[in-house]
Protein backbone atom coordinates (compact mmCIF):
# COMPACT_ATOMS: atom_id res chain seq x y z
CA UNK A 1 0.00 0.00 0.00
CA UNK A 2 2.72 2.41 0.94
CA UNK A 3 4.85 1.45 -2.04
CA UNK A 4 1.84 1.99 -4.36
CA UNK A 5 1.44 5.55 -3.12
CA UNK A 6 5.10 6.23 -3.70
CA UNK A 7 4.86 4.91 -7.29
CA UNK A 8 1.82 7.12 -7.96
CA UNK A 9 3.60 10.15 -6.56
CA UNK A 10 6.60 9.38 -8.74
CA UNK A 11 4.41 9.10 -11.89
CA UNK A 12 2.74 12.40 -11.08
CA UNK A 13 6.11 14.05 -10.67
CA UNK A 14 7.35 12.61 -13.97
CA UNK A 15 4.25 13.85 -15.77
CA UNK A 16 4.72 17.29 -14.26
CA UNK A 17 8.33 17.34 -15.30
CA UNK A 18 7.46 16.24 -18.82
CA UNK A 19 4.84 18.96 -19.13
CA UNK A 20 7.32 21.49 -17.83
CA UNK A 21 9.95 20.28 -20.27
CA UNK A 22 7.51 20.48 -23.18
CA UNK A 23 6.60 24.03 -22.21
CA UNK A 24 10.27 24.94 -22.06
CA UNK A 25 10.96 23.40 -25.47
CA UNK A 26 8.04 25.33 -26.97
CA UNK A 27 9.30 28.49 -25.34
CA UNK A 28 12.81 27.95 -26.69
CA UNK A 29 11.51 27.42 -30.22
CA UNK A 30 9.31 30.46 -29.92
CA UNK A 31 12.26 32.54 -28.72
CA UNK A 32 14.42 31.39 -31.64
CA UNK A 33 11.69 32.00 -34.21
CA UNK A 34 10.81 35.38 -32.79
CA UNK A 35 14.45 36.40 -32.83
CA UNK A 36 14.82 35.62 -36.54
CA UNK A 37 11.50 37.26 -37.39
CA UNK A 38 12.36 40.53 -35.64
CA UNK A 39 15.73 40.61 -37.40
CA UNK A 40 13.96 39.85 -40.68
CA UNK A 41 11.47 42.66 -40.15
CA UNK A 42 14.33 45.08 -39.59
CA UNK A 43 16.10 43.78 -42.73
CA UNK A 44 12.98 44.36 -44.84
CA UNK A 45 12.73 47.94 -43.56
CA UNK A 46 16.38 48.38 -44.51
CA UNK A 47 15.40 47.54 -48.08
CA UNK A 48 13.23 50.65 -48.35
CA UNK A 49 15.45 53.00 -46.39
CA UNK A 50 18.24 53.31 -47.24
CA UNK A 51 18.28 50.48 -49.85
CA UNK A 52 15.63 51.55 -52.33
CA UNK A 53 16.05 55.25 -51.51
CA UNK A 54 19.74 55.07 -52.53
CA UNK A 55 19.09 52.81 -55.51
CA UNK A 56 16.45 55.15 -56.94
CA UNK A 57 18.19 58.30 -55.67
CA UNK A 58 21.30 57.55 -57.70
CA UNK A 59 19.33 56.87 -60.87
CA UNK A 60 17.63 60.28 -61.09
CA UNK A 61 19.17 63.62 -62.01
CA UNK A 62 20.83 65.50 -59.16
CA UNK A 63 18.01 68.05 -58.92
CA UNK A 64 15.57 65.29 -57.92
CA UNK A 65 17.65 63.10 -55.61
CA UNK A 66 15.96 64.18 -52.38
CA UNK A 67 12.48 63.97 -53.86
CA UNK A 68 12.76 60.25 -54.64
CA UNK A 69 14.48 59.52 -51.33
CA UNK A 70 11.72 61.41 -49.54
CA UNK A 71 9.06 59.41 -51.37
CA UNK A 72 10.48 56.14 -50.02
CA UNK A 73 10.85 57.62 -46.56
CA UNK A 74 7.30 58.97 -46.66
CA UNK A 75 6.07 55.42 -47.28
CA UNK A 76 7.95 54.26 -44.18
CA UNK A 77 5.92 56.70 -42.13
CA UNK A 78 2.53 56.98 -43.87
CA UNK A 79 1.96 53.27 -44.53
CA UNK A 80 2.90 52.50 -40.91
CA UNK A 81 0.12 54.68 -39.56
CA UNK A 82 -2.38 53.38 -42.13
CA UNK A 83 -1.40 49.81 -41.26
CA UNK A 84 -2.18 50.36 -37.61
CA UNK A 85 -5.51 52.05 -38.36
CA UNK A 86 -6.97 49.97 -41.17
CA UNK A 87 -4.81 48.19 -43.74
CA UNK A 88 -3.53 45.37 -41.51
CA UNK A 89 -7.12 44.42 -40.76
CA UNK A 90 -8.08 44.58 -44.43
CA UNK A 91 -5.20 42.28 -45.31
CA UNK A 92 -5.09 39.76 -42.50
CA UNK A 93 -8.42 39.65 -40.71
CA UNK A 94 -10.55 36.75 -41.85
CA UNK A 95 -13.13 38.32 -44.10
CA UNK A 96 -14.29 37.46 -47.60
CA UNK A 97 -12.20 35.65 -50.21
CA UNK A 98 -11.08 39.01 -51.57
CA UNK A 99 -10.53 41.32 -48.62
CA UNK A 100 -10.13 41.08 -44.88
CA UNK A 101 -12.66 42.23 -42.31
CA UNK A 102 -12.59 45.09 -39.85
CA UNK A 103 -12.05 43.23 -36.56
CA UNK A 104 -8.42 44.31 -36.32
CA UNK A 105 -9.03 48.04 -36.91
CA UNK A 106 -6.60 50.04 -34.75
CA UNK A 107 -4.80 46.72 -34.13
CA UNK A 108 -7.67 45.50 -31.97
CA UNK A 109 -6.92 41.94 -30.89
CA UNK A 110 -3.38 42.00 -32.28
CA UNK A 111 -1.46 41.03 -29.18
CA UNK A 112 1.58 39.08 -28.09
CA UNK A 113 0.06 35.61 -28.29
CA UNK A 114 0.51 33.75 -31.57
CA UNK A 115 -2.23 33.23 -34.16
CA UNK A 116 -1.71 29.58 -35.22
CA UNK A 117 -3.19 30.26 -38.68
CA UNK A 118 -0.27 32.57 -39.45
CA UNK A 119 2.45 31.23 -37.21
CA UNK A 120 2.11 29.15 -34.08
CA UNK A 121 5.43 30.19 -32.61
CA UNK A 122 5.72 33.98 -32.95
CA UNK A 123 3.65 36.72 -31.30
CA UNK A 124 0.95 38.04 -33.63
CA UNK A 125 2.48 41.49 -33.24
CA UNK A 126 5.73 40.17 -34.70
CA UNK A 127 3.79 38.85 -37.69
CA UNK A 128 1.96 42.18 -37.99
CA UNK A 129 5.14 44.30 -37.94
CA UNK A 130 6.90 41.93 -40.35
CA UNK A 131 4.03 42.17 -42.82
CA UNK A 132 4.02 45.97 -42.42
CA UNK A 133 7.54 46.15 -43.84
CA UNK A 134 6.24 44.48 -47.04
CA UNK A 135 3.35 46.93 -47.20
CA UNK A 136 5.89 49.78 -46.99
CA UNK A 137 8.26 48.72 -49.74
CA UNK A 138 5.56 47.80 -52.26
CA UNK A 139 4.21 51.32 -52.92
CA UNK A 140 7.76 52.68 -52.55
CA UNK A 141 8.75 50.55 -55.55
CA UNK A 142 6.11 52.29 -57.70
CA UNK A 143 7.75 55.68 -57.14
CA UNK A 144 10.39 54.66 -59.69
CA UNK A 145 7.83 54.95 -62.49
CA UNK A 146 6.74 58.52 -61.83
CA UNK A 147 10.04 59.81 -60.46
CA UNK A 148 11.04 63.36 -61.39
CA UNK A 149 7.53 64.60 -62.26
CA UNK A 150 4.84 63.84 -59.65
CA UNK A 151 3.79 66.27 -56.93
CA UNK A 152 4.70 65.18 -53.42
CA UNK A 153 1.13 65.75 -52.22
CA UNK A 154 -0.32 63.72 -55.08
CA UNK A 155 2.19 60.92 -54.44
CA UNK A 156 1.26 60.78 -50.75
CA UNK A 157 -2.50 60.65 -51.40
CA UNK A 158 -2.28 58.26 -54.35
CA UNK A 159 0.00 55.72 -52.67
CA UNK A 160 -1.96 55.82 -49.39
CA UNK A 161 -5.15 54.98 -51.25
CA UNK A 162 -3.28 52.44 -53.38
CA UNK A 163 -2.11 50.63 -50.27
CA UNK A 164 -5.72 50.18 -49.16
CA UNK A 165 -7.33 49.52 -52.54
CA UNK A 166 -4.69 47.33 -54.20
CA UNK A 167 -2.16 46.07 -51.66
CA UNK A 168 -4.41 44.97 -48.80
CA UNK A 169 -6.83 42.95 -50.97
CA UNK A 170 -3.99 41.27 -52.85
CA UNK A 171 -2.17 40.40 -49.62
CA UNK A 172 -5.42 39.05 -48.22
CA UNK A 173 -6.14 36.86 -51.24
CA UNK A 174 -2.68 35.29 -51.17
CA UNK A 175 -1.76 35.24 -47.48
CA UNK A 176 -4.86 36.15 -45.46
CA UNK A 177 -7.27 33.79 -43.68
CA UNK A 178 -9.94 32.71 -46.14
CA UNK A 179 -8.11 34.30 -49.07
CA UNK A 180 -9.04 33.08 -52.55
CA UNK A 181 -5.46 32.22 -53.54
CA UNK A 182 -4.07 31.18 -50.14
CA UNK A 183 -2.09 27.98 -50.67
CA UNK A 184 -1.13 27.52 -47.02
CA UNK A 185 -4.65 27.77 -45.59
CA UNK A 186 -6.56 25.83 -48.24
CA UNK A 187 -7.79 28.60 -50.55
CA UNK A 188 -9.91 27.44 -53.51
CA UNK A 189 -7.29 28.47 -56.11
CA UNK A 190 -3.99 27.88 -54.31
CA UNK A 191 -1.37 30.19 -55.85
CA UNK A 192 2.17 29.61 -54.59
CA UNK A 193 3.73 32.91 -53.58
CA UNK A 194 6.35 32.48 -50.89
CA UNK A 195 7.37 36.08 -50.28
CA UNK A 196 5.38 38.31 -52.60
CA UNK A 197 5.88 37.76 -56.32
CA UNK A 198 2.23 38.57 -56.98
CA UNK A 199 1.50 40.58 -53.83
CA UNK A 200 4.55 42.83 -53.97
CA UNK A 201 6.23 42.76 -57.37
CA UNK A 202 3.42 42.29 -59.86
CA UNK A 203 1.21 44.81 -58.08
CA UNK A 204 3.96 47.43 -57.82
CA UNK A 205 5.44 46.75 -61.27
CA UNK A 206 2.15 46.74 -63.17
CA UNK A 207 0.86 49.77 -61.27
CA UNK A 208 4.14 51.45 -62.16
CA UNK A 209 3.43 50.89 -65.85
CA UNK A 210 -0.05 52.37 -65.49
CA UNK A 211 1.47 55.40 -63.73
CA UNK A 212 4.08 55.89 -66.45
CA UNK A 213 1.42 55.70 -69.17
CA UNK A 214 -1.08 57.92 -67.35
CA UNK A 215 1.38 60.64 -66.32
CA UNK A 216 3.20 60.74 -69.64
CA UNK A 217 6.84 61.41 -70.26
CA UNK A 218 9.16 63.70 -68.38
CA UNK A 219 9.81 67.06 -70.04
CA UNK A 220 12.53 66.45 -72.62
CA UNK A 221 12.29 62.63 -72.65
CA UNK A 222 13.67 60.90 -74.70
CA UNK A 223 15.36 63.76 -76.61
CA UNK A 224 17.39 64.97 -73.64
CA UNK A 225 20.07 62.90 -71.97
CA UNK A 226 18.97 61.87 -68.47
CA UNK A 227 21.78 59.66 -67.22
CA UNK A 228 21.86 58.59 -63.55
CA UNK A 229 23.51 61.32 -61.49
CA UNK A 230 25.34 58.82 -59.29
CA UNK A 231 25.64 55.13 -60.08
CA UNK A 232 27.70 55.00 -56.87
CA UNK A 233 24.61 55.69 -54.74
CA UNK A 234 22.62 53.15 -56.74
CA UNK A 235 25.35 50.59 -56.26
CA UNK A 236 25.31 50.95 -52.48
CA UNK A 237 21.51 50.83 -52.53
CA UNK A 238 21.42 47.66 -54.62
CA UNK A 239 23.88 45.90 -52.30
CA UNK A 240 21.71 46.86 -49.32
CA UNK A 241 18.66 45.52 -51.18
CA UNK A 242 20.44 42.20 -51.70
CA UNK A 243 21.20 41.91 -47.97
CA UNK A 244 17.77 43.09 -46.89
CA UNK A 245 16.12 40.60 -49.23
CA UNK A 246 17.33 37.74 -47.00
CA UNK A 247 14.89 39.08 -44.43
CA UNK A 248 12.22 39.40 -47.11
CA UNK A 249 12.52 35.84 -48.44
CA UNK A 250 14.08 33.76 -45.68
CA UNK A 251 11.92 35.60 -43.14
CA UNK A 252 8.85 34.48 -45.07
CA UNK A 253 9.43 31.02 -43.60
CA UNK A 254 7.95 32.75 -40.51
CA UNK A 255 10.39 30.90 -38.32
CA UNK A 256 14.01 29.86 -38.08
CA UNK A 257 13.61 26.30 -39.32
CA UNK A 258 15.29 24.63 -42.32
CA UNK A 259 12.81 26.23 -44.74
CA UNK A 260 14.35 29.61 -43.93
CA UNK A 261 17.74 28.24 -44.99
CA UNK A 262 16.26 27.00 -48.24
CA UNK A 263 14.78 30.41 -49.02
CA UNK A 264 18.04 32.12 -48.05
CA UNK A 265 20.15 29.90 -50.33
CA UNK A 266 17.74 30.21 -53.26
CA UNK A 267 17.61 33.99 -52.91
CA UNK A 268 21.36 34.25 -53.04
CA UNK A 269 21.83 31.88 -55.98
CA UNK A 270 19.15 33.46 -58.16
CA UNK A 271 20.55 36.95 -57.55
CA UNK A 272 24.07 36.03 -58.56
CA UNK A 273 22.87 34.25 -61.70
CA UNK A 274 20.67 37.17 -62.74
CA UNK A 275 23.45 39.73 -62.24
CA UNK A 276 25.81 37.62 -64.36
CA UNK A 277 23.23 37.22 -67.11
CA UNK A 278 22.27 40.90 -67.33
CA UNK A 279 25.89 42.06 -67.32
CA UNK A 280 26.80 39.25 -69.72
CA UNK A 281 24.03 40.25 -72.11
CA UNK A 282 25.36 43.79 -72.07
CA UNK A 283 28.87 42.57 -72.66
CA UNK A 284 27.77 40.66 -75.76
CA UNK A 285 25.39 43.35 -76.96
CA UNK A 286 27.36 46.53 -76.18
CA UNK A 287 30.88 45.32 -75.68
CA UNK A 288 31.12 46.24 -71.99
CA UNK A 289 29.58 44.91 -68.76
CA UNK A 290 28.37 47.89 -66.70
CA UNK A 291 28.06 48.29 -62.95
CA UNK A 292 24.52 49.58 -63.41
CA UNK A 293 23.73 46.50 -65.50
CA UNK A 294 25.10 44.12 -62.89
CA UNK A 295 23.12 45.67 -60.04
CA UNK A 296 19.95 45.94 -62.14
CA UNK A 297 20.31 42.26 -62.93
CA UNK A 298 20.76 41.45 -59.26
CA UNK A 299 17.51 43.23 -58.40
CA UNK A 300 15.72 41.39 -61.23
CA UNK A 301 16.95 38.09 -59.80
CA UNK A 302 15.82 39.02 -56.30
CA UNK A 303 12.38 39.90 -57.66
CA UNK A 304 11.96 36.70 -59.65
CA UNK A 305 13.05 34.33 -56.88
CA UNK A 306 10.74 36.00 -54.34
CA UNK A 307 7.63 33.85 -55.00
CA UNK A 308 9.72 30.69 -55.43
CA UNK A 309 12.22 31.14 -52.60
CA UNK A 310 10.71 28.58 -50.20
CA UNK A 311 9.51 26.07 -52.78
CA UNK A 312 12.39 25.21 -55.11
CA UNK A 313 15.78 23.49 -55.20
CA UNK A 314 18.95 25.61 -55.44
CA UNK A 315 19.59 24.55 -59.06
CA UNK A 316 16.10 25.71 -60.01
CA UNK A 317 16.88 29.02 -58.31
CA UNK A 318 19.90 29.45 -60.58
CA UNK A 319 17.69 28.86 -63.63
CA UNK A 320 15.01 31.28 -62.40
CA UNK A 321 17.66 33.93 -61.74
CA UNK A 322 19.36 33.48 -65.11
CA UNK A 323 16.06 33.79 -66.98
CA UNK A 324 15.11 36.86 -64.92
CA UNK A 325 18.40 38.57 -65.80
CA UNK A 326 17.86 38.01 -69.51
CA UNK A 327 14.11 38.75 -69.66
CA UNK A 328 14.36 41.94 -67.58
CA UNK A 329 17.35 43.12 -69.62
CA UNK A 330 15.27 42.66 -72.76
CA UNK A 331 12.28 44.45 -71.20
CA UNK A 332 14.29 47.44 -70.02
CA UNK A 333 16.65 47.82 -72.95
CA UNK A 334 14.43 46.84 -75.88
CA UNK A 335 10.73 46.76 -75.05
CA UNK A 336 10.69 50.14 -73.29
CA UNK A 337 12.21 51.93 -76.26
CA UNK A 338 9.89 50.12 -78.71
CA UNK A 339 6.78 51.29 -76.86
CA UNK A 340 8.29 54.60 -75.80
CA UNK A 341 6.72 54.87 -72.33
CA UNK A 342 8.76 56.71 -69.72
CA UNK A 343 9.09 54.36 -66.75
CA UNK A 344 11.83 56.58 -65.29
CA UNK A 345 13.60 53.98 -63.17
CA UNK A 346 12.26 50.79 -64.79
CA UNK A 347 9.91 49.73 -62.01
CA UNK A 348 7.81 47.82 -64.55
CA UNK A 349 10.68 46.33 -66.53
CA UNK A 350 12.24 44.89 -63.38
CA UNK A 351 9.39 44.32 -60.90
CA UNK A 352 6.45 43.80 -63.25
CA UNK A 353 8.29 41.58 -65.70
CA UNK A 354 10.49 39.86 -63.10
CA UNK A 355 7.55 39.31 -60.74
CA UNK A 356 5.38 37.78 -63.46
CA UNK A 357 8.17 35.53 -64.67
CA UNK A 358 8.93 34.44 -61.10
CA UNK A 359 5.29 33.70 -60.30
CA UNK A 360 4.94 31.46 -63.36
CA UNK A 361 8.27 29.70 -62.87
CA UNK A 362 7.30 28.99 -59.25
CA UNK A 363 4.52 26.80 -60.64
CA UNK A 364 7.10 25.01 -62.75
CA UNK A 365 9.87 24.43 -60.20
CA UNK A 366 8.02 24.12 -56.87
CA UNK A 367 8.64 20.73 -55.29
CA UNK A 368 7.23 19.01 -52.22
CA UNK A 369 10.77 17.81 -51.42
CA UNK A 370 11.54 21.34 -50.26
CA UNK A 371 8.16 22.45 -48.99
CA UNK A 372 5.27 19.95 -48.71
CA UNK A 373 2.63 22.67 -48.74
CA UNK A 374 -0.14 20.51 -50.24
CA UNK A 375 -1.15 17.44 -48.23
CA UNK A 376 -3.79 14.75 -48.56
CA UNK A 377 -6.27 13.88 -45.79
CA UNK A 378 -3.71 11.65 -44.07
CA UNK A 379 -1.08 14.36 -44.07
CA UNK A 380 1.06 12.86 -46.83
CA UNK A 381 2.63 15.43 -49.17
CA UNK A 382 1.05 15.98 -52.60
CA UNK A 383 2.98 17.17 -55.67
CA UNK A 384 3.65 20.92 -55.78
CA UNK A 385 4.69 22.15 -59.22
CA UNK A 386 5.28 20.87 -62.73
CA UNK A 387 8.58 19.23 -61.72
CA UNK A 388 6.50 17.09 -59.31
CA UNK A 389 4.03 16.35 -62.10
CA UNK A 390 1.35 18.79 -60.91
CA UNK A 391 0.54 20.68 -64.11
CA UNK A 392 -2.60 22.16 -62.56
CA UNK A 393 -0.38 24.36 -60.41
CA UNK A 394 0.74 26.26 -63.50
CA UNK A 395 -2.90 27.16 -64.10
CA UNK A 396 -3.29 28.36 -60.52
CA UNK A 397 -0.19 30.50 -60.90
CA UNK A 398 -1.64 32.08 -64.06
CA UNK A 399 -4.88 32.85 -62.20
CA UNK A 400 -2.89 34.53 -59.43
CA UNK A 401 -0.90 36.53 -61.99
CA UNK A 402 -4.06 37.54 -63.87
CA UNK A 403 -5.79 38.69 -60.68
CA UNK A 404 -2.73 40.70 -59.61
CA UNK A 405 -2.46 42.34 -63.06
CA UNK A 406 -6.18 43.14 -63.25
CA UNK A 407 -6.44 44.53 -59.73
CA UNK A 408 -3.33 46.65 -60.28
CA UNK A 409 -4.43 48.06 -63.63
CA UNK A 410 -8.00 48.86 -62.60
CA UNK A 411 -7.20 50.07 -59.07
CA UNK A 412 -4.26 52.23 -60.12
CA UNK A 413 -6.12 53.79 -63.04
CA UNK A 414 -9.15 54.73 -60.95
CA UNK A 415 -7.01 56.16 -58.14
CA UNK A 416 -4.83 58.17 -60.51
CA UNK A 417 -7.93 59.61 -62.14
CA UNK A 418 -9.35 60.48 -58.74
CA UNK A 419 -6.21 62.25 -57.55
CA UNK A 420 -5.75 63.91 -60.93
CA UNK A 421 -9.18 65.57 -60.95
CA UNK A 422 -8.99 66.61 -57.28
CA UNK A 423 -5.47 67.84 -56.54
CA UNK A 424 -3.62 67.14 -59.80
CA UNK A 425 -0.78 64.68 -60.31
CA UNK A 426 2.04 66.47 -62.06
CA UNK A 427 4.18 69.42 -61.14
CA UNK A 428 4.19 72.27 -63.69
CA UNK A 429 6.73 72.02 -66.54
CA UNK A 430 8.65 74.94 -65.00
CA UNK A 431 8.86 73.13 -61.65
CA UNK A 432 9.91 69.96 -63.39
CA UNK A 433 12.77 71.74 -65.14
CA UNK A 434 13.86 73.44 -61.92
CA UNK A 435 13.76 70.11 -60.09
CA UNK A 436 11.53 68.55 -57.46
CA UNK A 437 14.00 69.01 -54.60
CA UNK A 438 13.68 72.80 -54.69
CA UNK A 439 10.05 73.06 -55.84
CA UNK A 440 8.54 70.34 -53.64
CA UNK A 441 10.80 70.35 -50.61
CA UNK A 442 12.67 73.67 -50.60
CA UNK A 443 16.12 72.12 -50.38
CA UNK A 444 18.90 70.64 -52.45
CA UNK A 445 20.72 67.34 -52.17
CA UNK A 446 24.08 68.85 -52.92
CA UNK A 447 24.69 72.43 -51.75
CA UNK A 448 27.32 73.82 -54.09
CA UNK A 449 28.15 77.00 -52.21
CA UNK A 450 29.14 75.42 -48.92
CA UNK B 1 52.96 91.56 -68.32
CA UNK B 2 51.33 88.64 -70.00
CA UNK B 3 48.46 86.40 -69.06
CA UNK B 4 49.00 82.75 -69.86
CA UNK B 5 45.98 80.48 -69.95
CA UNK B 6 46.61 76.79 -70.41
CA UNK B 7 44.02 74.06 -70.83
CA UNK B 8 45.57 70.72 -69.98
CA UNK B 9 44.72 67.10 -69.22
CA UNK B 10 43.78 66.72 -65.52
CA UNK B 11 46.40 64.01 -65.09
CA UNK B 12 49.15 66.45 -66.07
CA UNK B 13 48.40 69.07 -63.42
CA UNK B 14 51.09 68.08 -60.94
CA UNK B 15 53.79 67.84 -63.57
CA UNK B 16 52.86 71.27 -64.99
CA UNK B 17 52.78 72.87 -61.55
CA UNK B 18 56.24 71.52 -60.72
CA UNK B 19 57.67 72.65 -64.03
CA UNK B 20 56.27 76.18 -63.58
CA UNK B 21 57.64 76.38 -60.06
CA UNK B 22 61.07 75.44 -61.42
CA UNK B 23 61.15 78.41 -63.82
CA UNK B 24 60.11 80.75 -61.01
CA UNK B 25 56.34 81.11 -61.41
CA UNK B 26 54.84 81.16 -57.97
CA UNK B 27 51.25 82.31 -58.44
CA UNK B 28 48.55 80.67 -60.47
CA UNK B 29 44.81 80.00 -60.46
CA UNK B 30 43.42 76.59 -61.35
CA UNK B 31 39.90 75.83 -62.57
CA UNK B 32 38.22 72.51 -63.14
CA UNK B 33 36.73 72.84 -66.60
CA UNK B 34 34.87 70.85 -69.22
CA UNK B 35 35.28 71.24 -72.92
CA UNK B 36 36.52 69.87 -76.18
CA UNK B 37 38.52 70.92 -79.19
CA UNK B 38 39.32 68.44 -81.88
CA UNK B 39 39.19 65.55 -79.44
CA UNK B 40 36.05 63.47 -79.83
CA UNK B 41 34.07 62.51 -76.71
CA UNK B 42 32.96 59.01 -75.81
CA UNK B 43 29.70 57.09 -75.55
CA UNK B 44 28.12 55.88 -72.32
CA UNK B 45 25.31 53.36 -71.90
CA UNK B 46 22.86 53.33 -69.00
CA UNK B 47 20.34 50.49 -69.14
CA UNK B 48 20.59 50.48 -72.91
CA UNK B 49 20.23 54.23 -73.37
CA UNK B 50 23.11 55.79 -75.18
CA UNK B 51 24.62 59.11 -74.13
CA UNK B 52 27.37 60.94 -75.99
CA UNK B 53 29.71 62.68 -73.62
CA UNK B 54 31.48 65.32 -75.72
CA UNK B 55 32.51 67.75 -72.98
CA UNK B 56 35.46 66.18 -71.28
CA UNK B 57 36.99 67.12 -67.95
CA UNK B 58 40.01 69.45 -68.26
CA UNK B 59 42.06 71.69 -66.03
CA UNK B 60 42.50 75.35 -66.87
CA UNK B 61 45.49 77.19 -65.41
CA UNK B 62 45.70 80.96 -65.40
CA UNK B 63 48.72 83.03 -64.48
CA UNK B 64 49.93 86.54 -65.13
CA UNK B 65 53.72 86.75 -65.43
CA UNK B 66 56.37 89.42 -66.14
CA UNK B 67 57.34 89.58 -69.81
CA UNK B 68 60.75 87.99 -69.26
CA UNK B 69 59.18 84.87 -67.73
CA UNK B 70 56.41 84.40 -70.29
CA UNK B 71 58.27 82.34 -72.86
CA UNK B 72 59.90 80.23 -70.13
CA UNK B 73 56.48 79.48 -68.66
CA UNK B 74 55.12 78.48 -72.06
CA UNK B 75 58.07 76.17 -72.67
CA UNK B 76 57.66 74.64 -69.20
CA UNK B 77 53.98 73.88 -69.85
CA UNK B 78 54.68 72.49 -73.32
CA UNK B 79 57.36 70.19 -72.00
CA UNK B 80 55.40 68.92 -69.02
CA UNK B 81 51.85 68.67 -70.42
CA UNK B 82 52.52 66.99 -73.74
CA UNK B 83 51.62 63.35 -74.33
CA UNK B 84 51.51 63.67 -78.12
CA UNK B 85 47.90 62.58 -78.36
CA UNK B 86 44.79 64.54 -79.33
CA UNK B 87 43.35 66.19 -76.22
CA UNK B 88 46.58 67.55 -74.74
CA UNK B 89 45.07 71.04 -74.67
CA UNK B 90 46.08 74.58 -75.65
CA UNK B 91 47.93 77.64 -74.38
CA UNK B 92 46.69 81.19 -74.92
CA UNK B 93 48.78 84.33 -74.35
CA UNK B 94 47.49 87.87 -73.99
CA UNK B 95 48.76 91.31 -72.91
CA UNK B 96 47.78 92.60 -69.48
CA UNK B 97 47.50 96.36 -68.83
CA UNK B 98 47.90 96.37 -65.09
CA UNK B 99 47.82 94.23 -61.95
CA UNK B 100 46.88 95.48 -58.49
CA UNK B 101 47.44 93.76 -55.17
CA UNK B 102 44.32 94.28 -53.12
CA UNK B 103 46.13 94.17 -49.79
CA UNK B 104 48.39 97.19 -50.31
CA UNK B 105 47.67 98.87 -53.69
CA UNK B 106 50.93 97.66 -55.25
CA UNK B 107 50.76 97.89 -59.02
CA UNK B 108 52.36 96.38 -62.10
CA UNK B 109 54.95 93.61 -61.88
CA UNK B 110 55.37 94.23 -58.15
CA UNK B 111 51.83 92.97 -57.63
CA UNK B 112 52.48 89.60 -59.30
Amino acid sequence: MLSGCAAFAQTATTADQLAKLQAQVAQAQSAADNCWMLVSAALVLLMTGPGLALFYGGLVRRKNVLSVMMQSFAMMCIITVLWAFVSYSLAFDSGTAFIGGLHHLFLHGVGLTPDPDYSATIPLQTYMIYQLMFAIITPALITGAFAERMKFSAMAVFLSLWSIVVYSPMAHMVWGKGGLLNAALGGPIPCLDFAGGTVVHITSGVSALVCALYLGKRVGYPREAMPPHSVVLSFIGACLLWVGWFGFNAGSALGSEALATSAFVNTHFATAAAALCWAGAEWVHRGKPSALGAISGAVAGLVAITPAAGFVEPMSALIIGALAGLVCYFMVVKVKSIFGYDDSLDAFGVHGAGGTLGAILTGVFATSAINPIFKDAKGNPLPSGVVDGNWAQLGHQFVGVAIAWTLSIVGTFILLKLVDITIGLRVTPEQEIEGLDVTQHGEEGYEMAS
Amino acid sequence: MEKIEAIIQPSKLDAVKDALLEVGIEGMTILEARGHGRQKGHTEFYRGREYTVDLLPKIKLEMVVPDELAEKAVQAILASARTGKIGDGKIFRSRIDDAIRIRNDERGSAAL
